[in-house]
C-alpha cells in the first residue's frame, strides 16, 4: 500500500506544459531514490487551476506545487517525498499576502467552490475505472436498474430540480418523464458532448477527467426512458476526451457494465461515439442528430421534439455533459440533499469556465445563487494587473454581457436571463478597462456569421447586415441612424430565426447597446474608441514638450503626415493621418500620445 | 477482467479497491482523523524513521483506526529521534521521542486508543500554520 500519492493533472492544459513529461520524471526520481514502493504517481483529470498549471498535487498532505517544470521533479522527489520538506518555491503564493500556501484547501480559489459535477476531476485517474468504482462509481447504476423501476427513478431526478446545463435550463427529470412515455422498438440517449462557445471547456474537462461519470448517467437515463443505446457526439478536436471515453468504454464492457444484461439484470445498453466536426450549430439538438445521421449539420423546426421523433426518427433523448456528470450523485446522496443546494428555481451547482482578464483563470464550481463578486474577487483573484472591472460575458455568443451593477445579483438560470444574458454553457469572459465593448460585440458576431449554417435567411442575412454596421461604427463611419437599424435588426433576427443560434445570436449586441449606450455613441458621435481598441478611431498626437525632434517619427509615417524641423517638435495632420500606429512604436521617447 | 455480474459482486469490489484511494479520501478532512506524523528528516531517517512509518502505517490499518499517516521535516529534536508527533482531532499535538517499532504499536494502542500517556512524550511548545 502506498503512503503517498502524487497527483499530476492530464488535462489539456497541464499537458500542453509537459505533465506528461513530469509524470515520467517523477517515476524515475522516485526509482532512483528506492521509494516505489512507498510512493505513487498517479495521472488525474482537471485540477481547475490552469493558471498556474501544471499542478503536483501531494497526498496525504495535500501540498499543491504549481508551475512545475519537468526539471522540478527530482526536487519534488529528493525534499518533499524522502524528507518531508515542502518545496517553498513551487507553493502556490497569496497575491496579497504574498504568503505561501500549501494546502489547497487554505486557497482563496477553492474555499468557495464546491465540486458535484467535477467531484472526480484532480482525484481519480480517468483511464482506470477501479479508481471510478472505489469512489462509489456504477453504485448509482446499480441501485437503479437493482431496486427502482423507470418511473421510481424519473421521479428522483425531477425532485432534484436538475436542470440541463447544456444553455437554456430546461428540467430533466421532466425531459426524461416526456421521452419514455414514446412507445417504440428502439429509443436513443445521446450524450451533447458538442462544446462549442469560445472560452468554454467544462464538458472537455469533465470527459477527460472522469468519463465513467458520463457512461453510468447515460445507462441510467437509457434504462429510465427504456433506451438500449447510447451515442456520445463529441467533436473530433477533442482528441484527449475521445481517447479517455473511448478507454472507459471499453474497460466498461470488460466489467460488464455496459453490454447484455447488466449486474445481472434485464437491462441491457451500450454506447458509442458520433464526432463532430466542431460546427457551433451542432450544439442545438436537432442540428446534432441530423449530423450524427450524417446528414449537414442544420436544425429543422420543432415540434415534433427529438423525443418523439429524433436519430433515425425514434425518440432520443439528448442532455449535455455537464447534465449527466451530476445524475450518479442525485442517486447516491438522495434529491433532497441535490435540492437543498443552490436557489429556488436553480438546484446543485454550476461549473463555469473563467477567461479573460481575471487573475485565476480556470475551471470552477460553485452553487447557485453564488454572486458575480464572490466568483470574479474571490475565487477568481480580481481582475489583472489591479485594472478596473468593466464587464463580464457570460454565455457566450448567445448570452450578453454583465457589468458592475450585477455584480452581487445571485447567479441561477432565470436571474441571468432578466439581467439580459444567459447561462448557457458556463463560459465566463472577464473585460477590463481597456476592452471596447464595440469591438467585443463585434468579436461575437463574426463568430455566428461564421457558425452560421444558412438554413433560414435572418441569421444568415441578418447577422452579416449586423456585422456590417459594426464594422462601419469601428471605423468611424457610423450615425446614430445606425444605431437603430442595429436594434431593429436584432430584435427581427431573435424573433424570426429558426433555431437558438439565431434567436439568441444578437444578445451580445443588445446586451452592449443596453449597458454600454455611451460607447456606441462615442464611437458614432465623437468618433472616439476610449479603450482604444478600434485602431481607425485612434487619435495620435506628438507631445511638445516630450518630443526631441530625433525625425524618426517622419521617417517612418507612410502618408507623410508627420511635419517638423529637426530638434523642434514635430507635429501630426490629423486630415492625413490613416491611424496606423508606426510612429507610436517607433518613438524612442513616448512622446506620441494616443487617445 | 472479470466481469461484475451483481449488485453484491460491485460492492466486494468496491471494498477491494477502495485501500488504495484511502489516502486520497482522507486527505480531504484530516481534521477529522487522528493525524500521525512522522519526523523523516536526515537524523530521523539515519535513525530508522522510515521503518517506524511503515509500521505506523501497518498497525493502522490492521486495527483499522481512522488515521492519516503523513511525513514531516525535521522537528528539531534531533536528539530524541526518531520522533512522531499524534494529532487527535480537538487535541493538542503530542510528540513521542525514540520511537521504535515496539514504541510505534505501543503509541497507537495505548495513545490513540486508550488516551493512555506513555513514556518519552516531549514538550511541544510550537505552533504550526
Amino acid at each position: 500500500m502506498y503512503k503517498m500519492q502524487l497527483l499530476v493533472c492530464g488535462g489539456t492544459g497541464c499537458r500542453a506544459s509537459a505533465s506528461a513529461t513530469i509524470v515520467e520524471k517523477l517515476n524515475e526520481s522516485l526509482k532512483a531514490h528506492g521509494l516505489t514502493e512507498d510512493a505513487q504517481v498517479v495521472t488525474t483529470g482537471c485540477f481547475g487551476f490552469c493558471e498556474k498549471g501544471p499542478i503536483v498535487k501531494v497526498i496525504p498532505d495535500n501540498t499543491f506545487y504549481t508551475q512545475v517544470r519537468p526539471e522540478d521533479a527530482e526536487e519534488i522527489v529528493a525534499e518533499h517525498i524522502l524528507k518531508g520538506r515542502k518545496v517553498a518555491r513551487l507553493l502556490y503564493e497569496n497575491p496579497e499576502t504574498q504568503e505561501h500556501v500549501s494546502d489547497s484547501r487554505h486557497m482563496g480559489f477553492y474555499q468557495k467552490q464546491m465540486r458535484i459535477a467535477l467531484r472526480n476531476c484532480g482525484v481519480i485517474d480517468p483511464e482506470n475505472i477501479d479508481e471510478y468504482i472505489a469512489r462509489e462509481g456504477y453504485s448509482a447504476l446499480a441501485q437503479v436498474i437493482s431496486d427502482l423501476t423507470p418511473e421510481q427513478a424519473i421521479d428522483m431526478v425531477k425532485q432534484s430540480g436538475l436542470r440541463g446545463r447544456g444553455g437554456a435550463g430546461f428540467p430533466t427529470g421532466l425531459k426524461w418523464e416526456i421521452t419514455s412515455k414514446f412507445s417504440s422498438d428502439q429509443k436513443y440517449v445521446v450524450c451533447n458532448a458538442d462544446e462549442g462557445d469560445p472560452g468554454a471547456f467544462m464538458d472537455r474537462s469533465i470527459l477527460e477527467g472522469d468519463p465513467n461519470t458520463i457512461i453510468e448517467a447515460m445507462a441510467i437515463c437509457g434504462y429510465c426512458i427504456g433506451a438500449s443505446k447510447g451515442l456520445v457526439y463529441i467533436r473530433a478536436e477533442y482528441p484527449l476526451a475521445i481517447k479517455r471515453l473511448q478507454i472507459a468504454i471499453n474497460q466498461a464492457r470488460e466489467y460488464g457494465l455496459l453490454g447484455d444484461k447488466i449486474l445481472g439484470t434485464n437491462f441491457s445498453f451500450d454506447m458509442e461515439l458520433r464526432y463532430g466536426a466542431g460546427a457551433f450549430v451542432c450544439g442545438e439538438e436537432t442540428a446534432l442528430i441530423a449530423s450524427m445521421e450524417g446528414k449537414r449539420g442544420e436544425p429543422r423546426f420543432k415540434p415534433p421534439f427529438p423525443a418523439e421523433d429524433g436519430y433515425l426518427h425514434k425518440p432520443t433523448n439528448v442532455n449535455n455533459v455537464e447534465t449527466f456528470a451530476n445524475v450518479p450523485v442525485i442517486f447516491l446522496k438522495g434529491p433532497e440533499w441535490f435540492s437543498s443546494i443552490g436557489t429556488e428555481k436553480s438546484k446543485g451547482t454550476k461549473v463555469f469556465a473563467l477567461a479573460g482578464k481575471i487573475n485565476n483563470v480556470g475551471l470552477i464550481e460553485v452553487p447557485m445563487g453564488i454572486t458575480l463578486r464572490e466568483i470574479i474577487y474571490e475565487i477568481g483573484g480580481g481582475i489583472k494587473n489591479g485594472k478596473k472591472f468593466k464587464a463580464v460575458q457570460t454565455g457566450g455568443p448567445s448570452g450578453g454581457c454583465l457589468t458592475e451593477k450585477h455584480l452581487d445579483t445571485a447567479i441561477d438560470f432565470d436571474s441571468l436571463v432578466a439581467a439580459g444574458s444567459m447561462m448557457g454553457s458556463g463560459g465566463m469572459i472577464v473585460m477590463d478597462e481597456d476592452d471596447c465593448m464595440v469591438s467585443i460585440a463585434k468579436f461575437y458576431l463574426e463568430f455566428i456569421v461564421e457558425e452560421s449554417c444558412g438554413k433560414c435567411t435572418p441569421c444568415r442575412v441578418g447577422n452579416k447586415r449586423m456585422l456590417e454596421i459594426l464594422e462601419k461604427i469601428c471605423q468611424g463611419k457610423g450615425n446614430m441612424e445606425d444605431l437603430d437599424h442595429l436594434r431593429n435588426l436584432a430584435y427581427v433576427i431573435k424573433d424570426t430565426s429558426l433555431c437558438g443560434l439565431g434567436q439568441t445570436s444578437p444578445n451580445p449586441i443588445l446586451s452592449t447597446l443596453e449597458n454600454f449606450n455611451d460607447e456606441y455613441i462615442a464611437h458614432v458621435k465623437d468618433k472616439r474608441c476610449y479603450a482604444k481598441q478600434c485602431k481607425a478611431l485612434a487619435r495620435y498626437t506628438i507631445i511638445p514638450e516630450v518630443c526631441t525632434g530625433c525625425t524618426v517619427c517622419a521617417r517612418n509615417c507612410p502618408v507623410e503626415a508627420i511635419t517638423g524641423e529637426r530638434r523642434q517638435p514635430h507635429f501630426i495632420n490629423q486630415d492625413i493621418c490613416i491611424h496606423c500606429g508606426v510612429c507610436y512604436t517607433k518613438c524612442k521617447f513616448n512622446a506620441i500620445l494616443v487617445q | 477482467m472479470t466481469k461484475i455480474k451483481s449488485l453484491d459482486d460491485l460492492r466486494q469490489k468496491k471494498q477491494q479497491l477502495e485501500q488504495n484511494m484511502e489516502i486520497r479520501e482522507k486527505s480531504d478532512h484530516p481534521e477529522s482523523l487522528v493525524q500521525i506524523k512522522v519526523a523523516m528528516a536526515t537524523c530521523g531517517i539515519a535513525s530508522g524513521a522510515r521503518t517506524v512509518m511503515n509500521a505506523l502505517v501497518e498497525k493502522i490499518k490492521k486495527e483499522n483506526i481512522a488515521a492519516v499517516v503523513t511525513q514531516t521535516g525535521c522537528m528539531g529534536y534531533c536528539y530524541a529521534e526518531p520522533t512522531v508527533e499524534v494529532k487527535k482531532p480537538g487535541q493538542d499535538p503530542v510528540v513521542f521521542s525514540y520511537v521504535d517499532v515496539k514504541k510505534a504499536e505501543e503509541i497507537v494502542d495505548k495513545y490513540i486508543r486508550n488516551n493512555e500517556l506513555l513514556d518519552g512524550i516531549l514538550p511541544a511548545n510550537y505552533q504550526t500554520i
